[in-house]
């Protein structure tokens, strides 16, 4: 598993918190470093695919374990 | 690439109709969009600091209802409050959030809300009712904005 600087739980969380909570993590981080978000809205792996190509901060990693949603986002 | 904007027209002030503004205006501002909602007509209720927002079945055959309850029934009193309620403790379960809570945010994001200075007047609303940090303003100032937006909505 992909190393991070800082979490975020966004479990039970529908949207657009995940992406607007990821979003002001994102915000408090230098550039390059990398945000780990846990969600459980389905809704939220193209979300985040999304946003990363409009933002322009990488989606290392998205992937799904047990129900859970994980997203390594490095930040630009 | 510059900045995009979004530009939005708020006119609607029940529960279910003052997400759609500000999902979408709070998003716009995290994936970089410098946005601004113009709020006019019933959308202005939007920006009262102390929301108290209704849903109604009545005239809206699509909303789901936990049972089959006739029309005649849904006009009685407390039905409103009943209805608005139940969806208020179904969107906390869900995980939705809830208007003030996107509203806050929208605003920490530099989202920009201007009230429609010529509703504010008709419905002689009390400006002191009204979140601070908002502008007022008419049709002009909402395309001196909106005329140079990529997206712009009429909700």
């Amino acid at each position: 598993m992909a190393a991070f600087d800082q979490e975020l739980d966004a479990s039970g969380l529908n949207c657009p918190l995940p992406i607007l909570r990821a979003k002001k993590a994102l915000n408090g981080m230098e550039t390059a470093q990398t945000l780990r978000v846990i969600a459980t809205d389905p809704g939220s792996v193209k979300d985040f695919d999304a946003f990363a190509k409009q933002t322009g901060n990488e989606l290392v990693e998205s992937t799904e374990e047990g129900g859970k949603y994980l997203f390594f986002i490095k930040k630009k | 690439m510059a900045e995009k904007k979004l530009a939005i027209i708020a006119t609607k002030g029940s529960l279910d109709w003052a997400y759609p503004p500000f999902i979408l205006a709070s998003t716009a501002a995290a994936l970089g969009y410098d946005t601004q909602i113009f709020f006019t007509f019933y959308g202005l209720v939007l920006l009262k600091k102390k929301l108290n927002l209704q849903v109604t079945s009545l005239g809206n055959p699509a909303m789901p209802m936990p049972m089959p309850v006739p029309v005649i029934m849904q006009t009685m009193p407390g039905m409103q409050a009943m209805m608005s309620s139940m969806m208020k403790n179904k969107m906390k379960k869900k995980g939705v959030a809830s208007i003030d809570e996107l509203r806050e945010l929208s605003l920490e994001a530099e989202v920009k809300m201007v009230a429609c200075q010529m509703t504010v007047d008709l419905f002689e609303f009390d400006t002191n009712d009204f979140i601070d940090g908002i502008e007022y303003g008419g049709a002009a100032t909402f395309f001196e904005f909106a005329g140079e937006s990529d997206v712009c909505l009429y909700i």
